[in-house]
């Protein structure tokens, strides 16, 4: 019944990239990319005007995709694309206004109808879910929640007894974005979460190279995120698209073949 | 339903990485705010180093013009000449208490930073300010003021570079370092705690400015006006007042007219939406989008405004009406000229209501005006804008 059932049998490899991002025409290019490279899961954002949660890189994307037109409309369109001809599970991550301004009920039924498995709301914490849950549950979209180093543990449960799909662990404090290492804090994350729930745990923040991606899985993750680094090279090749799907697909494969453990045979070819 | 809500409006929309520090910041309040330690020392603060009281002035010119009495709460009077540091001393404070070690802010015009840059400056605490790219350049004098008084400021290049971008961007420095840090908000905007604890650090203007009225006139005034940007002149203003017979008006930025990008006036055109960690009244287009807004008045010039002003909109208890540029910069001559009190383009909005509105008005009728800033900071633009 839900995409995400056996996405996780395996550590799963989740890639960001932002709707309408740098066009809309290039956009879906870059999701069919991703997911032909072996991406497991496509988190799709809806690009906002004041996106708090997120780094530079992800800021730019957002107004890249919006002076291009981008809605959300066209974020929804995008997904029936991708559903033509993928079974990919889907993730919205959008900001509450984004939600709030269409109505959560049109909202989710949109998105629903469109083929999406899961929203992740980035201002929205549990204590204002009362706004969406019910249009989360009617519909069966996974509501996708995160838990941070700094979320105590009463706030954990709290944070598992409403989240659906997987748990979204963030690495570290602060916004989206590359990092040099993987956060020391990443690892007692996992493990404290890893006691409170059964649900899958996905690692996101700061992840960007094949070490980071290994290192998250050997320290207990089932999934690892990355974001900031892929719309790195969506905006290093604006007006190049031949370039752009070489460098993703190339990146996208390295990094789902470190997260599943095995060693790509081209691994000292310089990708960068 | 989460905390801090004034009807529907407010609430704690954060992400889960700032989570940590909205509560601990509500812990720390509730914790030190009330302690009588804490209130002697922020009560000698505003006394014996900002000079409260500000004194509630009657204007003998003005009132013969207008055919009524009307009164100026001298905010353009407190140290640093505007009620911003009202706010930026008390939340300092706090943070000294909670054992912060460093001050963030933002800053649309700059009045907020210079705040935080006085109050970081006598509490011995660095600050950083963030201030839009745009901002910094026309606000030049006030980026060397915040520098001159040892504090950083940190110019934001992202979105329209002015102050919901420089908003956006101490919420994220804050979400990487509130362990340490302070984050000094500088309206009744924002996730709880903020537009309540803002509110109780500005209601002084209104306590002060209510026992005043009864000394000089024995009574309660009929009408209280002032400027809502973020809202928090306003709200310090009005609080005291709300159980009273009196009729409250806030004045948005109506800019350079009624279309979308033209003005800021969230109340009047904006409907409600998310925005810094709160629900309130929004300037947003049919998706969504925040949109850009304008006003003479750079403290005036945010999309959104203070979800408890949202909530006295919609019980009618203030009336909120807008004035456009013109008549801003008409009433800042007209102030500057009768009275020798040139204010600040934000609290010339009040006084552009009551040239509006005068006739409304009896012989008897008291009106008391928040003068909540000087003008000095806008000479310079009022004589472009009069050469243009």
């Amino acid at each position: 019944m839900n995409r995400f059932e056996t996405v996780f049998e395996r550590p799963a490899f989740i890639a960001f990239t932002v709707a309408g991002d740098p066009d809309l025409t290039t956009s879906l290019a870059v999701a069919q990319t991703i997911i032909h490279s072996g991406a497991d899961i496509l988190e799709l954002g809806i690009p906002f005007s004041d996106p708090v949660g997120d780094g530079p890189v992800i800021q730019r994307a957002d107004e890249r995709a919006l002076s291009a037109g981008a809605t959300t409309d066209s974020a929804f369109a995008l997904v029936r694309e991708i559903r033509k001809t993928s079974e990919v599970p889907v993730v919205l991550l959008v900001y509450c206004n984004t939600v709030y301004s269409r109505g959560p009920a049109r909202f989710y039924k949109d998105a629903k109808a469109a083929g999406v498995d899961g929203i992740l709301i980035v201002d929205m914490p549990v204590e204002e879910g009362h706004l969406v849950m019910q249009y989360a549950t009617e519909s069966g979209i996974a509501p996708i929640f995160t838990v941070t180093p700094t979320t105590p543990p009463e706030r954990v449960k709290k944070i598992t007894d409403l989240a659906g799909g997987f748990l979204y662990l963030v690495s570290l404090s602060g916004v989206t974005g590359r990092r040099e290492t993987l956060s020391e804090a990443a690892v007692p994350l996992i493990q404290r979460v890893r006691k409170e729930t059964s649900l899958p745990l996905a690692l996101g923040f700061g992840i960007a190279t094949e070490t980071h991606a290994r290192q998250a899985v050997e320290a207990g993750a089932d999934g690892v995120i990355v974001g900031s680094a892929i719309v790195e090279i969506v905006e290093r090749h604006v007006g190049d698209l031949a370039g752009m799907e070489r460098e993703l697909s190339d990146y996208i494969a390295r990094m789902k073949a470190a997260v599943v453990g095995s060693v790509p045979v081209d691994e000292d070819q310089n990708y960068v | 339903m989460s905390k801090g809500r004034f009807g529907d409006f407010g609430g704690q929309f954060v992400p889960e990485t700032l989570m940590a520090a909205v509560t601990a910041l509500e812990e720390g309040r509730n914790s030190v705010c009330p302690t009588k330690e804490f209130r002697e020392e922020l009560s000698f603060y505003l006394k014996e180093y900002a000079g409260r009281e500000t004194p509630l002035t009657f204007c003998r010119n003005v009132s013969a013009d207008m055919g009524c009495r009307v009164y100026l709460k001298r905010e353009d009077l407190l140290h640093s000449g505007a009620h911003k540091l009202n706010n930026t001393l008390g939340q300092a404070l706090l943070a000294k208490h909670m054992g912060k070690k460093r001050l963030i802010a933002e800053t649309g015009a700059g009045q907020h930073g210079v705040a935080t840059a006085i109050a970081g400056a006598v509490l011995n605490l660095p600050v950083e300010v963030y201030m839009g790219e745009t901002d910094c350049q026309r606000q030049s004098l006030n980026v060397f003021r915040m520098e001159l008084m040892g504090a950083t400021v940190i110019p934001v290049k992202g979105g329209t570079a002015t102050l919901k971008d420089a908003v956006n961007e101490a919420m994220r420095e804050w979400a990487a370092s509130s362990e340490d840090s302070a984050y000094i908000l500088g309206s009744v905007v924002g996730p709880h705690p903020y537009p309540e604890m803002v509110r109780d650090f500005q209601t002084v203007i209104g306590t002060e400015a209510r026992r005043q009225i009864l000394e000089h006139e024995g009574r309660l005034p009929d009408t209280v006006i002032a400027c809502v940007g973020g809202g928090s002149n306003a709200i310090g203003m009005f609080h005291p007042f709300l159980k009273d017979d009196v009729k409250l008006v806030g004045v948005e930025a109506g800019g350079r007219g009624k279309a979308p990008g033209e003005h800021g006036a969230s109340l009047e055109s904006g409907r409600p939406g998310i925005l810094h960690g709160a629900l309130s009244y929004l300037l947003q287009d049919d998706d969504g989008q925040v949109i850009e807004t304008y006003s003479v008045a750079a403290g005036l010039d945010y999309p959104s405004v203070g979800p408890e002003h949202s909530m006295l909109k919609d019980t009618g208890r203030v009336h909120y009406e807008s004035v456009p540029d013109d008549e801003v910069l008409n009433a800042f001559r007209y102030l500057s000229r009768r009275e020798g009190i040139v204010p600040a383009l934000e609290s010339a909005h009040a006084v552009a209501y009551l040239l509006r509105e005068q006739d409304r008005f009896e012989k008897d009728d008291i009106v008391i005006i928040n003068l909540s800033g000087r003008g000095d900071k806008d000479i310079t633009r009022e004589v472009v804008h009069e050469q243009i």
